[in-house]
């Protein structure tokens, strides 16, 4: 069983909500990113999206587009991203890690290498934001291969046809994206997650993550109640922009355990 | 016709595609079906034709350059006069027909990204005829290159949007566009201005700009008889060069030549020539293409004296075009671009655009190595007004 389908299904036991921190790898500096990672876990964290900078994210709001600026400073690229991973399993065996980011990164390793590296330092999934499952035939085949999951987005403009067709080849867990919008825009709109939910959940079978414009606990705890997981990331991102250095584990980790806490009296 | 590209999905060869967020991917589904529904629709067909000749002032004509080509001593050199197009380039074409599709689609926002910010007054104008809201984002660094035409569509009723991300030019112009599309996908149309992006927009492009080869396909005979032996665009996104080369494709007595910009020369590394350069694939802004990228797949920072060739990307149809071995591609620097502007403006009493120079250049360079009697045609994509503060910058005069 994959790390990312073991924790699932042990949080199904427990009857709890996965909480998915986001950070970009290399943020502010690549010395921060192994600790961060070990904290998040301490303080709560199910799985981590790691980020993988890239020059243009276009999908990504103000926060995290700066976040990358800071990783590409370091010249933080995607096989540094990967021996961050390895570094972290070496202490942590057991946290699922999904790589989340853009295409051209990954096209320039080329994906055979990349998901045989994946493999290699532990990297359980990874979702490519901009490449939609009609493009990403050589990239399945590769992960598959290695056994790394897909992850795949689906978004209030999804219709029916796409969401059987994501239900088809997804492995892991979903992630639907809860506003029309980037990252860490504020707009997210209960209702319509409440009412979208019963469409995905009739195909699909996996775990619903929901991210996108979650900043509070509050919010993170409503949208717990109507989903398996919550992916939280520019919020995050910000407390550590927001943080001198020596205090980002410190900052970061009280905020998860806030999360956290919401999140299990969903 | 045995050319028939792009493919169902998009595809020319290995390049093009839809790359994109899946939130958006619904919207670029349903701006192909609608694309595909119109572009055969009489009543659409009329329309677009009857605004390219009674609102741009089409068909443009074709010039003999005389003088210039006397001077260089070679090859006759002809100008397809897209910098006489209502707006002065040749972007409104297509911004014309976007809107049109936008009308019909009921969107009343429309959105653009802009370069040297040709395309960006050429969807303020077509906002303004049509009564559509507009807004245009535009790299920090281009409003201040090209501060003519950021005035233009405010006077036009467009919001321009100083975009500070990145290397602040046309490729982090397209991030913010994209990043509004997002947001706003139900009432947005994007009127994208190059032949580039995510399917349909590189085909639709296309379809839209060949008015331009299709008028030379008939002027070139009834001026010398023949066509000529060889067609020349400049090359940013492509859209003005496929415009001109689509319809020559498959007449194969004709060579075809895309021009890139050289910038400070491919060897400095200063420049935005992915298809001279030899540059790896990649994806960005919907497609896979030729793309200056560093080791890590990061893009790279481009320069070109214009900018509206400033792009890291080019448009899939010219990858394929190049693979194919069908044109041609070759680099112009800033220096050979600014003669060819020089040159132009002094023996033919015309301002072009520092883009269209480069088309120039390649001309002026090739045209004495060939008998007088070839003849080469040239796409003036533009006129050059918006550049004068920026030559006169560089030969050390404040305006
Ligand atoms: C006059 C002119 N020519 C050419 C271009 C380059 O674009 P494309 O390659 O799409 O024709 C521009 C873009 O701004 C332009 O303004």
């Amino acid at each position: 069983m994959s790390r990312l389908q073991s924790k699932f299904e042990l949080l199904k036991q427990q009857q709890r909500k996965a909480l998915i921190p986001f950070v970009t790898a290399g943020d502010p500096n690549p010395s921060v990113t192994v600790p961060l990672m070990h904290a998040l876990v301490a303080s709560g964290a199910d799985v981590i999206e790691l980020g993988v900078p890239f020059s243009d994210p276009m999908a990504d709001g103000p926060v995290i587009q700066r976040a990358s600026e800071r990783a590409l400073k370091h010249n933080v690229g995607l096989k540094d991203v990967l021996q961050l991973v390895a570094d972290f399993r070496s202490k942590d065996n057991l946290t699922p890690v999904v790589l989340m980011g853009y295409g051209n990164p990954i096209e320039a390793m080329g994906w055979g290498k990349f998901a045989q590296r994946c493999a290699d330092v532990g990297v359980d999934g990874v979702l490519t934001v901009d490449f939609p499952p009609e493009e990403s035939h050589e990239a399945f085949e590769h992960l598959q291969k290695h056994g790394i999951d897909p992850i795949f987005l689906l978004a209030p403009t999804t219709n029916e046809a796409r969401i059987k067709l994501v239900a088809k080849l997804a492995r892991g867990y979903v992630y639907y994206v809860s506003l029309k919008g980037v990252t860490g825009a504020g707009n997210i709109d209960l209702t319509a997650i409440t009412e979208k939910m019963p469409q995905l959940r009739a195909h699909i079978k996996l775990p619903i993550g929901v991210g996108f414009g979650i900043r509070d606990a509050q919010t993170a705890q409503a949208v717990a109640a109507l989903c398996d997981g919550v992916v939280v990331g520019s919020r995050i991102v910000q407390e550590i922009e927001g943080s001198n250095e020596n205090q980002i584990l410190e900052n970061v980790s009280r905020l998860i355990k806030e999360f956290r806490t919401a999140i299990d009296q969903a | 016709m045995s050319y028939d590209f792009p493919d169902s999905t998009g595809h020319f060869g290995p390049y093009g595609g839809i790359f994109m967020a899946e939130t958006l991917i619904p919207a670029v589904e349903e701006l192909k079906q609608q694309y595909l529904r119109f572009r055969d629709d009489a009543e659409f067909k009329a329309e677009f034709a009857y605004e390219l000749k009674h609102y741009v002032g089409r068909p443009s004509p074709i010039y003999h350059a005389k003088n210039w080509s006397s001077r260089l001593g070679g090859a006759q050199i002809y100008l397809k006069r897209e910098d006489l197009n209502h707006t002065g380039a040749h972007k409104i074409n297509n911004a014309i027909g976007q809107a049109l599709l936008a009308k019909r689609m009921g969107k009343k926002r429309v959105i653009a990204e802009t370069g040297a910010g040709m395309h960006g007054v050429a969807t303020a104008t077509v906002a303004a005829r049509f009564g559509m809201e507009c807004i245009v984002y535009m790299g920090a660094e281009d409003i201040q290159r090209q501060a003519p035409n950021v005035y233009r569509m405010k006077l036009l009723g467009a919001k321009v949007v100083p975009v500070e991300s990145g290397s602040r030019t046309l490729k982090d112009a397209c991030n913010e566009a994209i990043r509004d599309w997002v947001t706003n996908v139900e009432s947005t149309f994007y009127i994208f201005g190059t032949a580039a992006g995510p399917h349909p927009y590189p085909m639709m492009v296309r379809d839209f700009q060949c008015v331009i080869g299709n008028e030379a396909k008939v002027q070139m005979p009834e001026m010398i008889g023949r066509q000529p032996d060889m067609v020349i665009a400049c090359v940013g996104g492509g859209s003005n060069a496929i415009g001109l080369f689509y319809p020559y494709i498959e007449e194969k007595s004709v060579k075809i030549v895309g021009v890139e910009a050289g910038g400070l020369g491919l060897a400095s590394g200063q420049h935005a020539a992915p298809l001279t350069s030899n540059s790896k694939v990649g994806v960005l802004h919907g497609n896979r293409v030729y793309l200056m990228q560093d080791d890590n797949g990061q893009i790279i920072e481009t320069h070109s004296i214009s900018a509206g060739l400033d792009y890291p990307g080019v448009g899939p149809e010219h990858c394929w075009l190049k693979d194919t071995g069908r044109a041609e591609y070759v680099a112009i620097t800033d220096d050979e671009a600014l003669q060819g502007f020089h040159d132009l403006c002094r023996l033919e009493g015309i301002i072009p655009a520092l883009e269209s120079s480069h088309a120039l250049a390649y001309a002026a360079k090739i045209a004495p190595t060939m008998a007088k009697d070839k003849v080469l045609l040239v796409n003036l994509s533009g006129r050059g007004d918006k550049d004068i503060n920026t030559v006169a910058r560089l030969s050390g005069i404040t305006l």
